[in-house]
This record gives structure tokens, C-alpha cells and sequence, in this order.
């Protein structure tokens, strides 16, 4: 039982960096799409304006993963470094780029470098989701294999990784599309309001098609998983596409009650779906279940209360830090969509 | 011809602990010096502030603001190295993850929290500058330097860990029980603990302070300079004496902890008593060369008493020595001479005020002021020397070695090119950035400055809606 629930703590954490992270990631693609430095100006400025006080905090969540990860399944979190070290590098090499990018970029002078600079933080923020994408598509294929000495290039690059790569990218567009609607709603910029509904509609629609590919995909790579998937998981993947289904008609229908909590949920039923497939097995392809690949049961305890100590404190701080930037107390640099 | 590919395998283990053990270092040395003001700077800047709002000090504010907005720069940078530090647990040492990750995760797993406290209370004290109440503001700062003085005890008690390995036992070379207490308060964190986080704050305030010498220098010398220099360095210097204690108690207790690290640091060849104290010095071969060779010293520093036994580096088999002692003796010459050295300013800062209740007014005072800071960050990343390569070949503490931990993957040259060149950069703008604030600071045109990740340009002025 301790080992499901810490099972439980990993997959909410990996859910609330996906939809929370996912969506500071997709902020920057929007950045790289946004065009020339004139007609781009309007759409940056509120992608900035959105994530510049939050994408910190958000990122943390990548952190606790990690760290619950490698503490509570050491040999599963040593065998995916292993395997999947050369995505791994490319996604550590990603935040590098992006968190330099983005801190950077408006400290330097003269147009070139801050265009550099912003095009290294909205390149990074492509890239950094596909290839931890491809290492979540090369654990849910069995491509991970416990004993393996090397990295594997056959392991990433399979359809199913590829496809799970481009599917986080699309998610992370398609949840910071959602998102910048609520923000350019707030602000009352109906320009803004289209031009980012018109987006996530496609990014929705692509991210829709491409979990279907991914699915047809995971049945030739590991007919376990899918047999689960399409099994015991079932309720999650339908409430996943009545979710994405649901978004798409507000989108088109210019709705906006309920938008972020619909894709939310969306991406969170994926993620629950993935974790309720795999279970009992650790890494899909091996033997290796939950319970055999776990710490030592104080470890577990460990985790456990140290997740509590850590929703008690920093759930109230979040709620405290995203109210304040709601309520707009929190201003970093008055972009020129905020009325004076 | 399997026998011949294990062979070939495992002197790939062996090829990569070196660029894997070059490629922590470059990280960890760049990392700790962000972290070390990520964990002391939020108390400066909180003390500017609470100046600032009791006596309604407007160059105190000033400079509190100023400083949450270089804050704001290195905590940013600071999460993505400290970031590339977490997968490099994993993509370097899964040996030691697979074998420890149970034990050695819990204290990170609570370092985690604490880094999403600061990473929280940071947004909102950054950019709450302009529409928070004044104290309101001050109080949302209070949660970040807390959380990092816990951050760091946490990171502290993973590397103390490391260093004296204790609460679990083993069984068929598994983990199979745990007593998180024991881990996170192992004997190492006693004297780890409390000497790192001096340490950040000393590279913090002296860091601080060195700046505004710089500027005294150059003729500036205004209530802003030297109120700028003031909090720093005095909360530094106050300080000082307290470190210095602690890192004496951790020589001896490392004498005692890890007699062979102890007999690298002070070049003990054999174990004997009357072991002399050499300064400087370069060991080869068994021999030391060209060091000042003080007799029966060092005997006395470990155990009060000229006949205390040391014990040397021929203790152990030579595969059990840490590699290149020179490296290891001459950081730790350098660190406790640098510590040493920084308690001067302190006695003149302590005999100007008595006489005069003013800062020292000499230039000396003013140039070792202004080399402190860089002289702080050279003794702490000469402390991590001492311990981490004085560790060596042990990555836990004669229970697993550094090669047994590292990758078996090829390649790690690669990334450790790539770290290095990516790395340089990021110093380089950091730096540059850093200098580019002070510039428009220094010309007053902080207003027109967009900053991302700091306080807005109008500071505490109402705005009209």
C-alpha cells in the first residue's frame, strides 16, 4: 500500500508539472511563432507577462520528481539515466539554454542579442518537452531495460517516442494557448483573446490527433500497456477526449467559463491513464513491478511525509503566489496591455 | 570474447571517471557560488529593507531594492545549474543512485521543498515591490531566507552523508532498511552544516561589501556606499570568528572521521606522533618539497598535545590515497589562510569604530575590503576541494568507489565539453548583466530598465489607474 501511494505522489507531481511546466514550455513556442519583432511585440509582451513571475516556482516541480523518483525506485530511476541518457542531456542542455534565455534576454541591450537571446529561450522551449517526451515514450514502449550498460539510440526513436515527444509539445502549446486566453481575457484585449483561441484550437486539435497516433503506435511497441490502456484505464482515456472534445467546443464557440480546468483535467486524465496502465510494473518490458523496484519502507515513509510537510506548506504559498498574480499585486515589468 | 568485452566495459567505467568527476566539479564549483547568495543574500536585502522602513531611510530602501534585483538575476540562474546538478546525479553517478538513491534521496527530497519556498516567496517579493504594502513586502521576504538556510542544512546533510554513511543496513548489496533520522543527522553534519552555511554567508557579505569598497575607491563615499558596504560586510565579519571556530572543530573531527582525507590535507606521510605542520609545499613520491615544516604542530592542533598520534597516508593501500595531495594540502593552506587572514578587517573595522564611530578611513582597510569577496569564494570552492577530492576514491564513504558510481555510458567528454563551453557563457552574461545594473543604477536610469526577473521600475510610488 505505502509503495502505491508513493506511486501516487510521483504520477501527481509529474501531473502538475505537466499541466503547470507544460504551459511555461508552450508560452515560449508561441514565442518562436509569433513572428517578426513589430507584429510579434503584442503577443510576447503578455507570454512574458504570464510566466515571468511563476515559470520558477512551476519548474520546481521537475525538481521534486526527480528527487521522489530516484529516492522511492533507485534502480528503475538509474536504468532510465542510463538508457535514456543522450534525451536526457539534450532536455538538461534545453533548460540551461532556456532559463538563460529567458532571464536574459531583456537585460541585454540593442535589438540582435535580445532576439537571440529570445530565440534561444522559444527554441529551448520546443525542444526540452520533446526529448523529455521521448524518454517518457521510451519507458511506456519497454525500451528500458534494467541491466543495460549503454545508451540505446533504438530506445528514443521509435515511433511511440517520437510520437509521445511531439504529443508533450503539442500539450504544452495547446495548455499555454488555453492559459494566454484567460490572461489577454483579464486584460480585456479581445485581439489577443482570438489570436490565442485561434491557436489553441489547432494546438488542441493536433495534440488530439497525435495522442491517437501515439496510442496506435504503443500497441505494436508494448501490447501490454495498450491492452491496459484500452482496459482497466479506459475511463481515464475517454474522460481525456470528452475533456479535449469539450475544450475544442468553447474554443470554437467563444466560451471561456471552465477552459483552463477542462484541459487541465484533460492532461492529467493522460497522465493517470499512463500511470493505471503500467500498473503494478515499474518499467514496462521488464519484471520490475512497484513493489519490487521500491526503497525500504521508512524511505517510503519518508517520502510520504515529506510530501505532506510539503503540500501544508507550499500548496498555501502557490495558492498565495498565484492569487497575488491574479489579482495583479505581482507586476513584472507593466507590459504595455495592462490599462493605466 | 564475452570476457574480453567485460574487460573492454570496464575500462570504459574507468575511461569516464574522469571527465565525470571534471564535469561535477565545473557544476558544483559554479552552482555552489550562486547558491551560496541564493542562501545569504535574501538576509542582506532584508536587512536593507528593515532599515529602509524603521527609520524611513530612503538610501536604505534603494539599496534593498537594488539588491533583490541582483537577486532576482542569480536565483534564476541558480535554478537552471541547480537543476543540471539533480540529472547529473542520475547521468553521471547511477551507480551510487541504483546502490544509495534510498538513502541519499531523503535529504534532497527535503531540500525540495524548501527550493519551492524560496523559488515562491522570491517571485512574490521580487515582483511585489510596487503594489504590496510596504511591511507586507518585507514579511513576504522573511519565508525565502529561512528556506534557504534549511535548503543548504538539507543539501548538507546529503554531502555530509556521504562523508561519514550511516542509518541503513545492507543486505546482499541492497538497501534494506532505513532510519532517515540517522542519514540526515550522520556525524559529518555536526560540523558540515554549520561551516557551509557560514560560508554562504561570508561569500555573500563580503561579496556585497566588496563592491561598495571597490566604489569607496574610486572616490564614492556618499551615506549609499557606505551604507551599502556597512550591512554586509559587518554581518560578515561578525561571522568570521564563528567560522573560524567551526572549520578548526571540523579539522580535528576529520583527524578523527577520515584519517586519511586529514593526512592529505596536512601532508601526514606516515602515522606517527610529533607530526609536524608544513605550509605550502608540493608532495611527491612520498616526500614533501619546499614546504615550511613547523615541528610537532600538527600533533598539537588534532589532539592538544605534541605526542598525539596522526595518522598517515600509509595507512591504507595507495589505491585507497585520495589522488594528487598537493591539490588537496595547498586548498586547505589556502582556505584556512584566506579565513585566517579575514579576521583583520574586522579588528580594524572594531578599533576605527571604538576611536572614531566611523569606518576605517585608511586605504588598506578599503583594498582588503575589496578583495575579501573573491577571496571568500576562492577559500569556500578550496573547501569543496578539500573535501570532496580529499573523499576520494570513495564516493560514499569506503562503502562505494567513485568509478563503481559513475556511467558506464561512453561519451561523457562530450558533455563535459559542452558544460564547459555552456557554462563560460553563462558566467560571462551573468556577470556582464550584473555590471550592466550597476551601470544604470550608477546613471540613474534604473526606470527605463525592463528587468525580468526583478522589481519594476517605479518603486513604492502608487500608481494611478
Amino acid at each position: 500500500m505505502t509503495v502505491e501511494i508513493v506511486g501516487a505522489i510521483l504520477l501527481l507531481v509529474l501531473t502538475l508539472y505537466a499541466i503547470l511546466g507544460g504551459a511555461d514550455f508552450g508560452g515560449g513556442l508561441w514565442d518562436l511563432l509569433a513572428g517578426r519583432a513589430e507584429a510579434g511585440r503584442a503577443p510576447r509582451a503578455l507570454i512574458d507577462d504570464a510566466i515571468t513571475p511563476v515559470w520558477e516556482s512551476n519548474h520546481m516541480w521537475l525538481i521534486f520528481a526527480l528527487v521522489i523518483f530516484w529516492t522511492a525506485f533507485p534502480s528503475a530511476f538509474a536504468a532510465v539515466m542510463t538508457v535514456a541518457a543522450v534525451p536526457l542531456w539534450l532536455s538538461v542542455l534545453g533548460i540551461v539554454l532556456r532559463g538563460a534565455g529567458f532571464a536574459f534576454r531583456k537585460e541585454v541591450d540593442g535589438l540582435g542579442s535580445q532576439r537571440l537571446l529570445g530565440a534561444t529561450f522559444a527554441i529551448s522551449s520546443l525542444l526540452t518537452p520533446f526529448f523529455m517526451g521521448t524518454v517518457v515514450g521510451a519507458v511506456a514502449a519497454g525500451k528500458v531495460s534494467l541491466d543495460a550498460e549503454h545508451s540505446t539510440l533504438t530506445a528514443w526513436t521509435d515511433p511511440t517516442s517520437i510520437l509521445v515527444g511531439c504529443l508533450f509539445v503539442a500539450v504544452c502549446a495547446y495548455q499555454a494557448a488555453v492559459l494566454l486566453i484567460g490572461e489577454a481575457a483579464r486584460r480585456r484585449d479581445g485581439n489577443l483573446e482570438r489570436y490565442f483561441r485561434r491557436r489553441a484550437t489547432i494546438a488542441g486539435t493536433v495534440a488530439g490527433a497525435l495522442s491517437l497516433a501515439a496510442l496506435v503506435a504503443l500497441r505494436n511497441a508494448d501490447a501490454v500497456v495498450y491492452h491496459r490502456l484500452t482496459g482497466r484505464a479506459l475511463p481515464l482515456v475517454v474522460l481525456a477526449g470528452v475533456c479535449g472534445v469539450a475544450v475544442i467546443v468553447l474554443l470554437v464557440s467563444g466560451g471561456s467559463r471552465g477552459l483552463r480546468v477542462l484541459s487541465a483535467a484533460g492532461v492529467a486524465a493522460v497522465v493517470w491513464g499512463w500511470g493505471i496502465a503500467q500498473y503494478p510494473t515499474l518499467l514496462p518490458g521488464t519484471g520490475l513491478t512497484l513493489t519490487g523496484g521500491s526503497a525500504p519502507h521508512a524511505t517510503l515513509v519518508g517520502v510520504i511525509v515529506v510530501t505532506i510537510v510539503a503540500v501544508a506548506l507550499v500548496i498555501p504559498a502557490f495558492v498565495l503566489l498565484f492569487s497575488l498574480h491574479g489579482r495583479q499585486l505581482l507586476d513584472p515589468d507593466a507590459p504595455p496591455s495592462i490599462p493605466r | 570474447m564475452t570476457g574480453l568485452l567485460h574487460v573492454a566495459a570496464g575500462l570504459g567505467a574507468v575511461r569516464e571517471v574522469v571527465p565525470a568527476r571534471a564535469q561535477m566539479a565545473t557544476t558544483l564549483g559554479f552552482h555552489i557560488i550562486l547558491a551560496c547568495f541564493g542562501i545569504a543574500l535574501p538576509t542582506i536585502v532584508l536587512i536593507a529593507e528593515y532599515i529602509g522602513l524603521k527609520r524611513s531611510d530612503a538610501v536604505a530602501m534603494t539599496l534593498a531594492r537594488r539588491w533583490s534585483q541582483a537577486l532576482g538575476v542569480l536565483v534564476a540562474v541558480g535554478a537552471v545549474t541547480g537543476t543540471v546538478l539533480s540529472f547529473e546525479m542520475g547521468l553521471l553517478w547511477p551507480g551510487l543512485m541504483r546502490r544509495y538513491g534510498a538513502v541519499i534521496g531523503l535529504p534532497f527530497s527535503l531540500e525540495g521543498i524548501f527550493f519551492f519556498l524560496e523559488a515562491i516567496f522570491t517571485a512574490i517579493y521580487l515582483y511585489g515591490w510596487r503594489r504590496l504594502r510596504p511591511w507586507a513586502h518585507f514579511w513576504s521576504g522573511i519565508p525565502i531566507a529561512v528556506s534557504g538556510i534549511f535548503g543548504a542544512l538539507a543539501v548538507m546533510a546529503a554531502n555530509s552523508w556521504m562523508n561519514q554513511p550511516g542509518g541503513f543496513t545492507m543486505r546482499a548489496g541492497r538497501v534494506v532498511s532505513v532510519d532517515p533520522l540517522k542519514v540526515f543527522f550522520n556525524r559529518a553534519a555536526a560540523y558540515e552544516m554549520p561551516h557551509m552555511l557560514l560560508a554562504a554567508y561570508l561569500v555573500a557579505g563580503f561579496g556585497v561589501a566588496s563592491v561598495y569598497a571597490v566604489g569607496f575607491l574610486r572616490g564614492r563615499r556618499d551615506h549609499y556606499h557606505r551604507l551599502g558596504f556597512a550591512i554586509p560586510f559587518v554581518l560578515a565579519a561578525a561571522l568570521t570568528p564563528v567560522e573560524f571556530v567551526v572549520g578548526d572543530t571540523a579539522a580535528r573531527a576529520i583527524a578523527t572521521d577520515q584519517p586519511v582525507k586529514f593526512a592529505a590535507m596536512e601532508y601526514v606521510t606516515h602515522t606517527t606522533r610529533d607530526a609536524p605542520e608544513y605550509l605550502g609545499g608540493v608532495y611527491a613520491n612520498g616526500h614533501v618539497y619546499a614546504g615550511l615544516r613547523i615541528p610537532d604542530l600538527d600533533s598539537l592542533l588534532v589532539g592538544f598535545s605534541t605526542h598525539t598520534k596522526v595518522i598517515g597516508l600509509d595507512s591504507v593501500a595507495p589505491a585507497d590515497r585520495p589522488p594528487v595531495p598537493s591539490l588537496i594540502h595547498l586548498a586547505f593552506d589556502v582556505m584556512v589562510g584566506l579565513g585566517s587572514l579575514s579576521i583583520v578587517p574586522l579588528l580594524w573595522l572594531l578599533v576605527a569604530w571604538w576611536r572614531r564611530r566611523s569606518l576605517p578611513r585608511q586605504r588598506w582597510f578599503w583594498l582588503l575590503s575589496a578583495a575579501a569577496g573573491p577571496a571568500a569564494v576562492v577559500a569556500m570552492e578550496c573547501g569543496w576541494i578539500v573535501t570532496e577530492v580529499g573523499r576520494q576514491p570513495w564516493v560514499v564513504y569506503k562503502l562505494l568507489t567513485t568509478a563503481q558510481a559513475a556511467t558506464t555510458n561512453g561519451g561523457v567528454i562530450a558533455t563535459l565539453t559542452a558544460i564547459i563551453v555552456l557554462y563560460a557563457v553563462l558566467g560571462i552574461a551573468t556577470i556582464l548583466i550584473l555590471r550592466g545594473l550597476s551601470r544604470r543604477w550608477r546613471h540613474g536610469d534604473e526606470q527605463a530598465v525592463a528587468v525580468p526577473y526583478g522589481p519594476p521600475r517605479q518603486p513604492m510610488t502608487v500608481e494611478a489607474r
